[in-house]
């Protein structure tokens, strides 16, 4: 049985290996032993990751977990907990379903259990590729008060630099949305033009990367703003059954 | 191909610089113009690669009397991707930043020549000593060739070398490097300078 298997890489299977000794076990193998070895090497490949996936599960919830809550402590100082939830049109902020990741909406809660504000996961088209980014929100005065970009391939030492730019940052730690509850847009201005306290200053060398980022926060806010006014109350304490 | 003649040490120095796989068998090349645009992107992939390539070898090799060659690719394949699937969850334990930097990059060493290519040329020939010590060798060599090309890059590009700085304040950063057309260009020259250390050897033996 074992010289059957002694190929060189040659592209024809059927080319005949002089072999006195064993001329009988040159056939091609059964179907049913191909069956038994496919299914062997599948068992152990399934038991080896299955192990390893046991293994590492909970370190990469931790690691996850602890990501999370360092990106809603990054944009939303103050908040020492949170609780997920996600918008809905009709019943207002209903708490997060499983994989909602990427829409969902964190209230933060101070050590009083009062809440500090929002961190809002939003995403939109970069010029290379989507842009993930979660920014906190201050619903008393209705302004952005924290962005932190979370995935984006925008290009190098270029579309990196606004979220980097201490300008541009700064102009959105004090964003205000417009006030009436359903115009709350944000505006992406020329550098130097900025007379309203809803525009962005856009970095030069970067205006595609900028308008992005503002679009994205644009539609976001203008999502959550009109929400709010209706159903704050419901993010006002922690659910109780989150702790 | 390997019969009898070549000694441990030409099997793991094989893969090190005579047949490096990127340098001289330009295998791999896909993870190695796309992440090696930070040293430590570069040092992960190269190490995930290595431990791919000797898992996969060891096990190719100890299955090889049992495996029947109408079956052999399909086998190969299943193998290394289950390498690699825990490859993936492991550097997720490890650090998700920078499994994030890598992005696809770890799922895709399953379609990196370089393993296959070792496993249906020498484990499936070898005892699984000579093939551990192949996938050593392939490893640390592609490893080597992607800190390589991880230096240059990141110097030059952002003037730092595994996130500390290192070229000063005054230094302005060459964009180009970080981008892919610097990869190309940095692994040319990595080539060339192979190339002509290999010549001068030749002509000096």
């Amino acid at each position: 049985m074992a010289d059957t298997h002694s190929h060189g890489g040659s592209p024809h299977p059927a080319a005949p290996v002089a072999g006195p000794q064993d001329t009988g076990r040159q056939d091609m193998p059964t179907a049913g032993r191909l069956i038994l070895v496919m299914g062997s090497v599948g068992l152990v490949a399934a038991v080896l990751l299955v192990a390893t996936y046991q293994f590492t599960l909970p370190i990469i919830q931790k690691n996850r977990a602890a990501y999370l809550s360092e990106s809603i402590t990054e944009v939303l100082p103050g908040a020492v907990r949170y609780a997920a939830f996600v918008a809905s049109d009709s019943a207002g902020f209903v708490p997060a379903p499983e994989r909602s990741e990427g829409s969902r909406i964190f209230a933060g809660y101070n050590e009083a259990d009062s809440l500090v504000g929002l961190a809002v996961e939003a995403q939109g088209q970069g010029y290379a590729d989507i842009i993930r980014l979660l920014y906190g929100f201050d619903p008393e005065c209705r302004c952005i008060v924290g962005l932190k970009v979370l995935e984006s391939k925008e290009t190098p030492g270029i579309g990196d630099k606004p979220p980097k730019d201490p300008g541009f940052v700064a102009t959105l730690r004090r964003l205000e949305t417009r006030n009436e509850p359903d115009l709350a847009t944000i505006e992406l201005v020329k550098k130097g033009q900025k007379t309203q306290p809803w525009q962005i200053e856009a970095i030069t060398g970067a205006t595609v990367t900028s308008r992005a980022l503002t679009g994205i926060l644009a539609a976001s806010t203008a999502a959550i703003v009109p929400l709010l006014a209706e159903h704050l109350d419901q993010l006002r304490t922690p659910p109780a059954e989150d702790s | 191909m390997t019969d009898t003649g070549p000694t441990a040490s030409d099997t793991f120095l094989n893969g090190l610089w005579r047949e490096n796989p990127t340098l001289v068998q330009v295998l791999g090349m896909c993870p190695t113009l796309a992440v090696t645009n930070t040293v430590i992107n570069a040092v992960v992939m190269g190490l995930a690669t290595t431990f791919v390539l000797i898992a996969s070898e060891i096990l190719v090799s100890a299955t090889r009397r049992f495996i029947p060659k109408e079956v052999r690719i399909a086998s190969y394949v299943l193998i290394i991707a289950t390498f690699v699937t825990m490859a993936d969850y492991m550097i997720q334990a490890v650090s998700l930043s920078v499994h994030r930097a890598l992005g696809a990059f770890i799922a895709l060493i399953v379609v990196n020549c370089i393993i296959l290519g070792r496993a249906e040329a020498f484990s499936s020939k070898n005892t699984i000593g000579r093939s551990a010590l192949d996938g050593l060798g392939m490893g640390v060599g592609f490893t080597l060739a992607l800190l390589s090309l991880g230096t240059i890059r990141e110097l030059l590009g952002n003037g730092t070398w595994a996130t500390l700085p290192v070229m000063g304040e005054s230094f302005e950063p060459w964009v180009v490097m970080v981008l892919p057309a610097g990869g190309f260009f940095v692994l040319a020259s990595l080539m060339m300078t192979a190339n002509i250390i290999k010549r001068r050897g030749a002509h000096a033996a």
